[in-house]
């Protein structure tokens, strides 16, 4: 073999990685997540909508649910509100979310003025348990089936596109039937 | 060749600046060693909401909350093997400035010995000829530098 | 209609470019003489273009022409003539103008310094050259034009990126660009040589003086972005292996590598394949840079605005250019014998280690550079590569290569050894052992063998390097400009690695809360903090802290770190105050207002920080200087033989 032809063997294959590379660097904010796969980190965090309830996640097993991450500072969780609304209305999947690093009392004025997709919202005032859940930014949400295993987990506002090519395959036939209608 | 300007074509291009305004965390460890040991970690962790920032380093405040984690646990009396290990199990390998030594990253830490392996034997190669090459080689090329006694 | 002349200008460049590529290639192919003679006006005549356009931009942006894109992007009317001009290359678009400037500027030098070569030769160069030129004018033209326009106008420009709004950054991309596109230089050479099947040692000789030029300016360019992230940044780090420094490192390291391997290959016609393709890896690497930097493929503190159009263009382009080069690489290069020998002591020898370390220290870089986008694309997710993995693998190949610097210098050529110089060698080492360990205890106190190692190495190549010109001079003889900026080159290398071992072994650092009026400690300096003054500037706002800094309870210095508020951008940055005192350097950065009239500050001394930059630097003027031989002066060059050799004294 030519050896002289060694470096451009060697910038092939560059040349490969780097089209890879162009490929995936829309993605490249989205880190993925160890935990899918894994059961949900423990926690036991007081209600949001009364301090005195308490959300864990043991009252969460046996039923499939949305575990979303927001906050009323955060502009893209706003974006996906409408959705998340849409998809309570569905009935398709209880969402529980995580108030992450905000304030009671705007959290509460701004679901009494949106709407309250929420079945539970856990708080999370010093953001010990978003790092729990290797969240980085808000909004993420996560899948989780009725063992407490988190099937999936999407990071972005959940647009109508990304409620159904993204998250609805990862829920059961049964919810998608009811999803659909 | 006219474009209109909205926000949607200029908002990329702000948020990719990166703010340059600096975290600086002035916290006391209790112990001198454990102090040692929280610079040593938080520069060793990526800011995940950062452009190639460590937590020591970057001013979000999800950095600032992960230095609080990092503290509590170092407190607690959690070895930093620990610390890492709670980090990586929640973000991945990407959190950590120095990539592990598994399946997985070993050709990355592999490589530089590989290249200089390389780099070695083909230096052999080449003096080996090279050197056989000497006596038929006739020319006597001038030294850049001054030789011998003063003449 | 400026904006609009301007544009009309790149579109020019970009036709005369084609042609300068066409009829610099195929007219020595095809042996047409009007063809190749036609190169040169092509060449004057995109220059003129691109200078225009140019102008053009520069124009829109003093006259504040906030209808076109680019200038709203990028400025804005508070800020300062200075800033609107560094606005010209605050960004994608105007950077790449400016690339295309620079090269044309090159261009035009390569013009004037073929044009005593062979006509056939300069052609292909100027060829090549335009080859690159239309590649980057097209790039520019279809995805990043500068010159677009905005219906309506907007009332006032978006501003400066704050972070660049320093002089230090405003020179830094010129500079940096100036050795990017310099290296272009050498490729041309590279790939005029490959277009003819032939290179010799006068083909070195051409090529030298060029690749020196430009590695000289990438030095500069290095050290200048390494000084700025140093007291912009605030973060007191001056080097942080982040892709964007990685991707200049790159060509800087096979650049380095190429200015020793033409210096065998000028002196023994040796290693002339490899020399060939450490020039087109040479630029090439600069090519990559830009494709890694621009394209969104990596995460990066410097990052541009990206997309990956952009990047697919580039990578089309790359393989355009390199896969060409290379494939002729291929064909060409078993045709370049040479029948010299060397002994394994002998200068060659040496230079050869030199090639395979520099080039291996390039490709670890190279792997740890591109390392999460392999991961990403085996599937495993993500990954960072950062300094933890570069410091300890770069070290593996540079120390090496740092303790065989006196041993080559001092070597002989073809039968090697070290003649007379072997005793010398000794003495100087010795010495370097006992200054390096004697600094180490004496100033710093305490260090381990990392330190000692650096610390040795550092001053055992300024000694050993001032061997040979102290000879010259007791017996007077001259010193040929060539060997002097070498030895020069050298002595910055040494002082740069004793400055490095320095800081990196012996820095101070504290992140402290302080109330007003507080006293704090850092090595042998006491900080006090005095309070905070609000701040006013043209288009930001903020505070500034006054720390006044004694010694031993002598006052040295009154510092002012301060932290503005950009209000066109909301941006906050951190300016942090730097000064030096006996070679060490004081960095205080203001952090936050804690309450209770206490505020974080960030205190750091590092030792000799500054030599590092003022060594590169004379590294630097080392490659100028070798630059200003006479041998290189083609006029001159057979008058200059017999003379040379005999002024080397050689009996």
């Amino acid at each position: 073999m030519n050896r002289y032809l060694i470096p451009l063997a060697v910038f092939a294959l560059v040349v490969v990685v780097f089209a890879i590379g162009i490929a995936e660097a829309p993605r490249k904010d989205l880190v993925p997540s160890p935990l899918i796969g894994k059961e949900v980190p423990n926690f036991s965090l007081p209600s949001l909508t009364d301090p005195t309830q308490e959300v864990s996640s043991k009252q969460l097993l046996g039923h499939w649910y949305l575990f979303n991450v927001w906050g009323t500072w955060c502009v893209s969780c706003r974006m996906e509100h409408p959705e998340l609304l849409q998809i309570a209305r569905s009935g398709a999947v209880p969402i529980i979310g995580l108030d992450w690093k905000d304030s009671r009392a705007e959290a509460l004025a701004f679901l009494k003025k949106e709407g309250d997709p929420y079945q539970r919202i856990a708080v999370d005032r010093k953001g010990n348990e978003a790092i729990r859940w290797g969240v980085y930014g808000a909004p993420e949400t996560f899948v989780v089936n009725p063992e407490g295993i988190i099937v999936y987990k999407y990071i972005g506002p959940i647009t109508p596109q990304a409620w159904v090519q993204n998250i609805l395959p990862h829920l059961p036939a049964a919810q998608t039937a009811s999803a659909g209608s | 060749m006219r474009a209109r300007l909205s926000a949607r074509v200029l908002l990329p291009v702000l948020l990719l600046l990166a703010p340059a305004a600096l975290a600086i965390a002035p916290t006391r460890m209790p112990t001198p060693q454990l102090e040692a040991r929280y610079e040593r970690l938080i520069h060793g962790f990526r800011c995940m909401q950062c452009q190639d920032e460590s937590l020591a380093d970057s001013p979000v405040s999800l950095a600032a909350d992960m230095r609080r984690q990092i503290r509590h646990m170092l407190i607690a009396g959690d070895s930093d093997q620990q610390i890492r290990h709670f980090f990586v199990s929640r973000y991945g390998y990407f959190i950590l400035f120095k990539p592990p030594f598994v399946a997985r990253t070993a050709w990355l830490w592999l490589a530089p010995g590989v290249l200089l392996i390389i780099g070695a034997i083909s230096a052999i190669m080449v003096i080996r000829r090279r050197t056989v090459l000497v006596k038929s080689d006739e020319e006597e090329p001038v030294e850049d530098t001054v030789r011998g006694k003063r003449s | 209609m400026i904006p609009e002349l301007g544009e009309f200008a790149l579109i020019l460049a970009l036709v005369l470019a084609a042609l300068q590529g066409f009829f610099g290639i195929a007219g020595p192919a095809f042996k047409r003489e009007r063809w190749t003679a036609a190169v040169t006006p092509a060449v004057a005549g995109q220059f003129v273009m691109v200078a225009t356009s140019m102008g053009c931009l520069m124009t829109s942006f003093i006259d504040n022409d906030f209808s076109v894109r680019y200038v709203v992007e990028n400025s804005n009317s508070a800020l300062p003539v200075f800033y609107r001009i560094a606005g010209v290359w605050g960004a994608h678009a105007g950077s790449l103008l400016l690339w295309i400037f620079l090269l044309g500027a090159w261009t035009v030098a390569a013009a004037f310094g073929t044009s005593k070569l062979p006509r056939e030769f300069a052609a292909r160069v100027l060829g090549v050259l335009g080859v690159i030129s239309f590649g980057f004018l097209l790039y520019t033209l279809t995805t990043s034009n500068p010159f677009i326009r905005l219906d309506p106008p907007w009332p006032d420009g978006q501003g400066l990126n704050p972070i660049l709004q320093d002089p230090g950054l405003a020179a830094h991309p010129p500079v940096l660009y100036t050795g990017y596109v310099g290296l272009a230089v050498a490729f041309a050479f590279a790939g005029a040589a490959l277009l003819e099947g032939r290179l010799d040692r006068e083909w070195a000789r051409w090529t030298r003086p060029w690749t020196t030029a430009a590695w000289a300016f990438l030095t500069c360019g290095i050290t200048l972005g390494s000084w700025w992230a140093y007291y912009t940044l605030g973060w007191g780090g001056f080097w942080f292996w982040d892709p964007v420094e990685n991707a200049s490192l790159m060509p800087w390291l096979m650049a380095t590598a190429l200015i020793h391997s033409l210096a065998v290959t000028e002196k023994r016609g040796l290693f002339k394949s490899w020399t060939l393709l450490l020039a087109v890896l040479g630029f090439s690497l600069s090519l990559l840079g830009t494709f890694l930097v621009r394209s969104g493929v990596l995460i990066s503190v410097h990052s541009f605005a990206v997309s990956p159009s952009r990047g697919e263009f580039i990578l089309t382009f790359l393989v355009i250019m390199i896969g060409a080069a290379l494939a002729l690489y291929a064909w060409r290069a078993p045709q370049l014998k040479s029948e010299a020998g060397f002994e394994l002591t002998a200068r060659e020898s040496f230079l050869l280690f030199n090639n395979i370390l520099l080039v291996t220290a390039c490709g670890t870089v190279f792997v740890g550079e591109i390392a999460p986008i392999i991961y990403t694309a085996l599937g495993f997710g993500k990954l960072s590569v950062g300094p933890p993995y570069f410091n300890p693998t770069f070290l593996l190949s540079m120390l090496p290569l740092l303790a065989l610097v006196s041993l080559g210098v001092h070597s002989r050529w073809k039968r090697g050894g070290f003649g007379d110089r072997g005793k010398t060698l000794l003495l100087t080492f010795a010495a370097a052992a006992v200054i390096g360990c004697g600094v180490m205890f004496g100033v710093f106190t305490g260090g381990g063998v990392l330190a000692a190692v650096g610390m040795t190495l550092g001053v055992w190549i300024v000694l050993s390097s001032l061997v040979d010109p102290i000879i010259r001079l007791r017996r007077r003889i001259t010193i040929p400009r060539s060997v002097l900026g070498m030895t020069l080159a050298h002595i910055g290398l040494g002082i740069f690695v004793f400055s490095l071992t320095a800081v990196q072994g012996f820095t101070t650092e504290h992140d402290v809360a302080m109330p007003i009026g507080g006293v704090t400690q850092a090595g042998a300096y006491t900080f006090q903090f005095e309070g905070v003054n609000r701040l006013q500037g043209s288009d930001y706002g903020g505070v500034s802290a006054t720390m006044l800094v004694t010694r031993h309870g002598q006052p040295v210095a009154v510092m002012h770190p301060e932290k503005r508020n950009y209000w066109v951008q909301h941006i906050v940055t951190t300016h942090s105050a730097i000064d030096m005192f006996d070679g060490s350097n004081i960095l205080v950065a203001l952090g936050q207002d804690l309450g209770d009239g206490r505020w974080s500050l960030r205190i750091q001394v590092r030792p000799l920080v500054t030599y590092m930059w003022i060594a590169a630097l004379i590294m630097a003027a080392g490659g100028m200087l070798a630059i200003s031989d006479r041998r290189y002066r083609i006029a001159q060059e057979t008058a200059e033989e017999p003379a040379a050799a005999a002024a080397q004294g050689k009996a």
